[in-house]
């Protein structure tokens, strides 16, 4: 039974590891579109497999019930993302903005971004996973860079600085973990392993631990784009290509958040340690009050729906750091919609902007008009985004801040106001976007809208009625998390 | 237990590369910014090498060569290079005066040992002080990377910010080798990283002052 399940979490592993070296292969531009499509198809079946049978923990590799939840979500999005990809590179190539060289690296680099996530997520070691969220790193800055104008240069080179400053806090943390873990549990590979560390967290000295949390808290939280270090996130998402905004904003945040959480769990069990909530409830509430009052500035569509990303990922940040069965159930949830939402909106803003040919809210006016099902696909996903009825993300919301107000009244009135705040710069910039007179340059869509509509659907269903055997499962991950 | 003599050489390295992590914020050439990096990588060298020696873990002598190969002499020769075909040898601008960086460097140190001192009082004598030390390595490395504007100097600050995570997860006794590879590997791969981006910075504007990027933002935060 094992073994089946050794051999789903090896090819969730290596499928796209042998991906990116067939990728960088093949020449043809149109194959190589459509084969890393059905590679990271290939990789979703398994990660879906997974459900089914699941390996016991090794010192390297383990699935729990936590990270299975990210990995189906990582590699569903991220075949999805796929699929856009393929229609919008099309795009790229004719209009010359990416060369043929380049396109065969852009899509190695993407399946090198898959496996360093699915590394990430599946690591049962605090250095391993470590690792891989430097690969994962390493990866999207090339990717950023890869139009080579002078704006994306500068994206990527401060996206290199800052990432790398705040991978650097982390190794130190994880190194921190290390040495607590060292006195209790002896030297060697266990003292690193989460199965082991979370066992006997309440063992370790509190005074290392605390340091550690705080030094990854920093650290990790600057891949998750927490205020105040999130100067890199705007810029990497509007000058690189638009699946990659997509993957950043859908699902690279997600694995920084997931470290957040595993090493958040330790400092849990552990009594006499700092409590990690508060100071999580503290970065969350101060990224969702900047993001939502920043929206208002946007002059970029990229840059304003990256800003919302700062938002949401603050607004989960905040669910968890409250903590509770409820919180929990209602951040995880957000995050796996949020997720789905914000990639097919970035996927409508990529088709967008290669029709009007800019990425200025100013030049776009009337689509709704000139391109009905961009534009309602648009206005679908601000709604869902804005947090209103019916979407997932509403109920979502609702339960963080209804859960909030029983316990942390004022906390409760700063978000939810920062909410209605957001809900009013995305309403205002919709407006603008999809309705009035169209103007400017505008070319048919060629544009495949099965990845939208999936994602859409996906949030639609889960705002009107979730499956009762999902709600089960995530309200069993939601008190893990206790 | 450690002899005193094993642990005082010890702490003569890492207090030493803590002395030349200050020497690198008050270089004001390029070129000497440059050598002083490759005595930086020296030092971190010969610490890792006399810990694997008084901890009897031979792989950490493989963590030794690659600082003293890789960071004490490939990278160096590469960045003269750079710097010579740049023609940017001579000059280094500082956001802020070098006195006032210096300063700034006094208060990091000394945060660093009364942070870390405190807390590590059980984590044996070693890992103690050199925690200390690499925590005020890893300081300095990011306020010499907020305190440049040059792409250059900031490379260098990162890559010592790397010397002194390799002095913490050397003096943390019997980490698994996984780090060390990690962090010999990420070198290389940041290095890779670097490079290019230096030459497609030099292919643009002629010049790899950062402030020079900023021009090219569609939109001010």
């Amino acid at each position: 039974m094992n073994e089946a399940g050794a051999l789903i979490v090896a090819a969730i592993l290596v499928i796209p590891a042998l991906g990116a070296a067939v990728l960088a292969l093949v020449q043809d531009d149109r194959k190589g579109a459509w084969l890393n499509a059905f590679i990271s198809f290939l990789t979703f079946g398994c990660a879906l497999a997974l459900l089914v049978e699941r390996p016991a923990p090794g010192p390297f590799l383990i699935v729990d019930d936590l990270n299975v939840v990210f990995i189906i979500l990582s590699t569903l999005v991220g075949f999805t993302t796929s699929v856009f990809s393929a229609s919008y590179i099309a795009h790229e190539l004719e209009t010359g903005h990416l060369t043929h060289a380049y396109l065969r690296f852009y899509h190695a680099m993407y399946q090198m971004l898959m496996f360093g996530m699915n590394l990430a997520l599946l690591s049962n070691n605090v250095g391993l996973m470590w690792v891989a969220v430097e690969l994962a790193t390493l990866t999207t800055v090339v990717m950023v860079g890869i139009y080579r104008t002078p704006a994306a240069l500068e994206a990527a080179w401060k996206y290199f600085l800052l990432g790398s400053v705040g991978i650097a806090l982390a190794l130190f943390g994880t190194i921190l973990v290390y040495l607590a873990a060292r006195s209790v549990v002896g030297e060697g590979l266990d003292a690193m392993a989460w199965s082991v560390l979370v066992a006997n967290a309440h063992n370790f000295d509190p005074a290392f631990l605390n340091l550690a949390f705080v030094f990854l808290l920093l650290g990790y939280g600057t891949k998750v784009g927490l205020v105040p270090l999130h100067a890199w996130l705007p810029d990497a998402h509007a000058e690189g290509p638009t699946p990659i905004s997509a993957v950043l904003s859908g699902l690279l945040l997600n694995v920084a958040l997931f470290a957040v959480l595993r090493f958040k769990s330790i400092m849990s069990a552990n009594p006499a340690a700092l409590a990690p909530g508060p100071l999580m409830v503290t970065l969350g509430l101060l990224s969702v009050v900047f993001a939502s009052f920043m929206l208002y500035r946007r002059q970029d569509i990229k840059r304003l729906f990256a800003y919302s990303s700062i938002e949401h990922m603050g607004i989960i940040t905040f669910a968890f750091g409250m903590g509770g069965t409820l919180a929990n159930f209602a951040g995880l949830l957000h995050m796996a919609l949020h997720s789905l939402t914000k990639s097919a909106i970035f996927f409508c803003v990529g088709h967008i902007a290669q029709v009007k040919g800019t990425q200025r809210m100013a030049d776009i006016r009337g689509l709704t008009v000139s391109h009905p099902v961009l534009g309602w696909s648009l206005g679908l996903g601000v709604v869902a985004i804005a947090g209103l009825p019916p979407m997932g993300l509403f109920m979502t919301e609702f339960l963080i801040v209804t859960s909030t107000f029983a316990r942390a009244p004022v906390l409760a009135m700063v978000l939810g106001l920062s909410l209605v705040v957001a809900l009013g710069a995305l309403l205002l910039r919709l407006n603008g976007l999809a309705f009035g007179e169209p103007d400017g340059r505008s070319d048919p869509t060629k544009a495949s809208f099965l990845p939208v509509g999936l994602h859409f659907g996906l949030v639609l269903a889960a705002g009107i009625w979730l499956p009762p055997g999902l709600v089960a499962w995530f309200q069993y991950v939601a008190t893990l998390l206790n | 237990m450690i002899a005193p003599l094993a642990l005082d050489i010890a702490h003569l390295f890492a207090g030493g590369l803590v002395l030349v992590s200050f020497m690198l914020l008050y270089q004001d050439r390029m070129t000497g910014l440059i050598n002083t990096f490759a005595l930086h990588a020296l030092v971190v060298s010969l610490s890792v090498a006399w810990q694997a020696y008084i901890q009897h873990a031979p792989h950490l002598y493989i963590t030794a060569a690659i600082a003293l190969g890789i960071k004490a002499m490939v990278i160096p020769i590469a960045l003269h290079r750079i710097i010579v075909r740049l023609g940017i040898h001579r000059t280094i601008e500082p956001v802020v005066g070098i006195g006032l960086t210096m300063l700034a460097g006094i208060g990091l140190i000394a945060l660093s040992i009364m942070v870390m001192l405190p807390i590590t009082a059980q984590a044996g004598t070693l890992a103690r002080e050199d925690l200390s030390f690499a925590l005020s390595v890893i300081l300095l490395g990011l306020l010499m990377m907020i305190s440049r504007r040059n792409a250059v100097s900031q490379v260098i600050g990162f890559l010592s910010i790397e010397n002194g995570l390799i002095l913490a997860a050397t003096g943390a006794k019997g980490m698994p080798l996984v780090v060390e590879i990690s962090v010999a590997f990420s070198i290389l791969v940041a290095l890779i990283v670097i490079g290019i981006f230096l030459f497609r910075i030099r292919e643009r504007f002629e010049t790899v002052d950062i402030h020079r990027l900023h021009e090219h933002r569609g939109e001010q935060p």
